[in-house]
């Protein structure tokens, strides 16, 4: 893994007052992205337009493509082209990225798309939040495979976990998603990026051998076999079929479950490298809330509530949402007497708290059906209850 | 195989085929393969370096084509190789990126991307291969059936009216133009190697047999008796008003180079606009080095001769 630190050409060191959405942007300029594909949904746009600002300062492309099935399928080009690639969506375009998600998946192809989550299903709520969109995250285009996503919870974090998630791109040669909500996409906050010696980059990690010897692929269960960029001589194939190492279709069982073993155990064997949580008042505490994006931060109140009035309530917020932290999880259901899960739709990532948990403790579901956020009240009569 | 130095002055078909994948999938009289022996032929005669040059093709019996040929390529999901070679070539702009797929994928499934990559003049090069059908997957009814036509979800003949492919190219922007039967083979080398020069959307229509569903369906005989529909009813019309480009069943084909014009690329167009409005700040997105050092070099020496 070859990390350096950020071209100076895409960051935009300093404080500054931005939304979400910005905040994404910004830090896929910061990560070394020079291309982008996208097709404008609401609440994402904000995203793509910074973008397009930036790009010609920067030497990147941008390009609105005439859907989202074409985004995605330009940042697969993109990717072996030789760039950082990226995009940025909603659920209705989400759901039109999968298909080539899968294609990505399958040709193991670097790539960030942010997923500004707003109500659903259909076109739903086009203002309005949500976090409707977990578990199409994970499942969503067809086949077995496993998938990176993360939750950031301010646009603090929407800059860094881009960064991140570029990052993570690489190592695991995997798309991965940036699970945001409307809520924290337009939610303006103090952003500081860094100078760009504080920036680090993961550089992709291109084949340098005899061209005779290169194989696009290495069905290792580990990310990182190299790459190349088309024009440079090694004459790649890629394929969406299932293939051998050397990217030529092979259609039997036997290499499906080489390759689809590959595809799940690269990110599932390195879940614990990957998985990122922020725990909070946790040593004492008998009731767990469990929460991503803009919910913590809702919950952060209802857990102030709830210790004001001596419950022992500590907070588990997931950075990272997939793969999912199963193993923290059966360690505290092994611990405490319940795991209150408040997200905004009508229980998803709850599912993996039932099934992590497996029984050991109670698992309480708060759901929403989007367009706004939680009242705390609401979280806060919940923990209670499960003290109880 | 991948050994291929494309230096070699030993340019030969072999060097341009992955060999160890051989033999094909395509049935005996099927018109595919002559294509893809034209195109090897024009990629030869056109001397382009050929470690520059990507394919990319979509799903079908003609999207197998990526996967047969000694280039970088990609083999894309249904009808997106269009979009996935605008990735390429705005990654990458050093790059000569072709599509080569069929009807069902290019302006079936595929046909929103089609119009679009020809409304911006994307310079890449889309070499359709028309069989008025879906092969892989059993001989369906496809956007340039002819009417009447028999398919396999048209069994009682094809009641939709179909796309002239040169007439929805042109309108939408293609800055090349032409369309040839696989008998042509001479004029499909010729016009493949004029797009492979050719700065835009180049686009090549070849109507070729689908021996095995479109023929036997139709009744139509085999392989050579299309070769001799072909002779006796392909007319050479260059620079045709394409809207007289239509075809009817087992009717007369128009063939020849119907479009060849100039206009700017979309990376021409990208930079033209940039440079404007932000002016001397502005780096040209997809110089080559060379090109990037002679820009350099020619400021500096301005900047030398203002200081003097």
């Amino acid at each position: 893994m070859n990390i350096v630190t950020a071209d100076p050409k895409g960051v935009d060191a300093g404080p500054h007052f931005m939304d979400g959405d910005h905040a994404i942007a910004e830090g896929g300029l910061a990560a070394g992205c020079r291309f982008f594909a996208g097709y404008p949904i609401t609440p994402s746009t904000e995203t793509a337009e910074l973008f397009s600002e930036r790009a010609p300062g920067v030497g990147a492309m941008f390009i609105q493509m005439e859907d989202e099935i074409a985004s995605i399928a330009a940042l697969i080009g993109g990717a072996w082209g030789g760039q950082k690639v990226m995009t940025v969506t909603s659920g209705p375009g989400f759901s039109l990225m999968m298909e080539n998600i899968g294609l990505a998946v399958m040709t193991e192809t670097p790539m960030v798309i942010a997923n500004v989550q707003r109500g659903g299903p259909s076109t739903g709520l086009p203002t309005l939040t949500a976090q409707q969109d977990m578990m199409q995250a994970r499942y969503g285009s067809h086949g077995d495979y496993s998938i990176i996503a993360l939750s950031p919870d301010s646009p603090q974090e929407c800059f860094d976990l881009t960064i991140e998630a570029f990052n993570l791109s690489e190592i695991y040669r995997t798309p991965v998603f940036i699970m945001t909500d409307e809520t924290v996409g337009h939610m303006h906050e103090k952003v500081v990026i860094p100078p760009a010696d504080q920036i680090k980059v993961v550089e992709r990690n291109f084949y340098k051998g005899p061209k005779k010897d290169f194989r696009p692929y290495g069905f290792d269960s580990q990310g990182g076999h190299p790459m190349v960029r088309a024009g440079d001589g090694y004459r790649f194939h890629i394929t969406g079929l299932t293939h051998n190492e050397r990217g030529y279709p092979v259609m039997t069982p036997e290499q499906n479950k080489i390759v689809v073993t590959h595809l799940i155990e690269k990110i599932n064997s390195n879940a614990d490298k990957i998985i990122r949580l922020d725990e909070d008042q946790m040593e004492d505490a008998e009731v767990v809330v469990l929460s991503y994006g803009i919910t913590s931060r809702i919950a952060v109140r209802a857990i102030q509530e709830a210790r004001k009035k001596g419950l022992k309530v500590g907070s588990l917020r997931l950075i990272t949402v997939w793969p999912f932290c199963e193993k923290r999880i059966r360690e505290l259901s092994e611990k405490v007497k319940a795991i209150v899960v408040p997200e905004i739709n009508y229980g998803q990532m709850v599912r993996e708290v039932e099934r992590s948990a497996a029984g050991r403790c109670k698992v309480v579901s708060v759901n929403h059906c989007g367009g706004a956020v939680h009242d705390p009240l609401v979280i806060l009569k919940a923990i209670e209850e499960a003290c109880r | 195989m991948n050994d291929t130095v494309s230096s070699s002055s030993e340019v030969t078909m072999a060097s341009m085929l992955r060999t160890e994948r051989m033999p094909h999938i395509w049935c005996p009289g099927c018109g595919i393969g002559s294509v893809v022996t034209c195109f090897a032929e024009a990629i030869k005669r056109s001397k382009i370096d050929q470690d520059k040059l990507a394919v990319v093709s979509g799903i079908g019996c003609s999207g197998r084509v990526a996967g047969y040929m000694n280039f970088d390529s990609i083999h894309a999901t249904h009808g997106r190789a269009i979009p996935v070679a605008t990735g390429l070539k705005l990654a990458n702009p050093e790059l000569k990126v072709v599509v080569f797929s069929g009807d069902g994928d290019l302006t079936g499934i595929g046909g929103n991307h089609f119009i679009h990559a020809a409304r911006r003049n994307m310079d890449i090069v889309v070499i359709c291969v028309n069989n008025f059908t879906y092969g892989m997957t059993g001989g369906q009814v496809t956007p340039t059936t002819p009417t009447t036509a028999n398919a396999s979800t048209t069994p009682y003949g094809n009641y939709e009216y179909p796309f002239s492919l040169p007439f929805l190219a042109d309108a939408a922007g293609a800055t090349y133009v032409a369309r040839w039967t696989s008998l042509h083979s001479r004029n499909v080398t010729q016009s493949i190697e004029e797009a492979l020069h050719k700065r835009g959307f180049s686009f090549i229509e070849v109507i070729a047999p689908c021996t095995t569903l479109y023929l036997r369906r139709n009744r139509l005989g085999d392989g050579v008796d299309t070769l001799q529909y072909y002779q006796n009813n392909a007319v050479i019309k260059h620079g045709i008003d394409t809207r007289e480009t239509a075809i009817d069943f087992q009717g007369q084909i128009v063939v020849g180079k119907f479009i060849d014009r100039e206009k700017p690329t979309y990376l021409d167009a990208v930079n033209r606009c940039n440079a404007k409005v932000i002016g001397d700040d502005y780096q040209l997105y997809g110089k080559t080095e060379p090109e990037k050092k002679a820009e350099e070099e020619q400021k500096a020496a301005q900047l030398g001769a203002a200081a003097a």
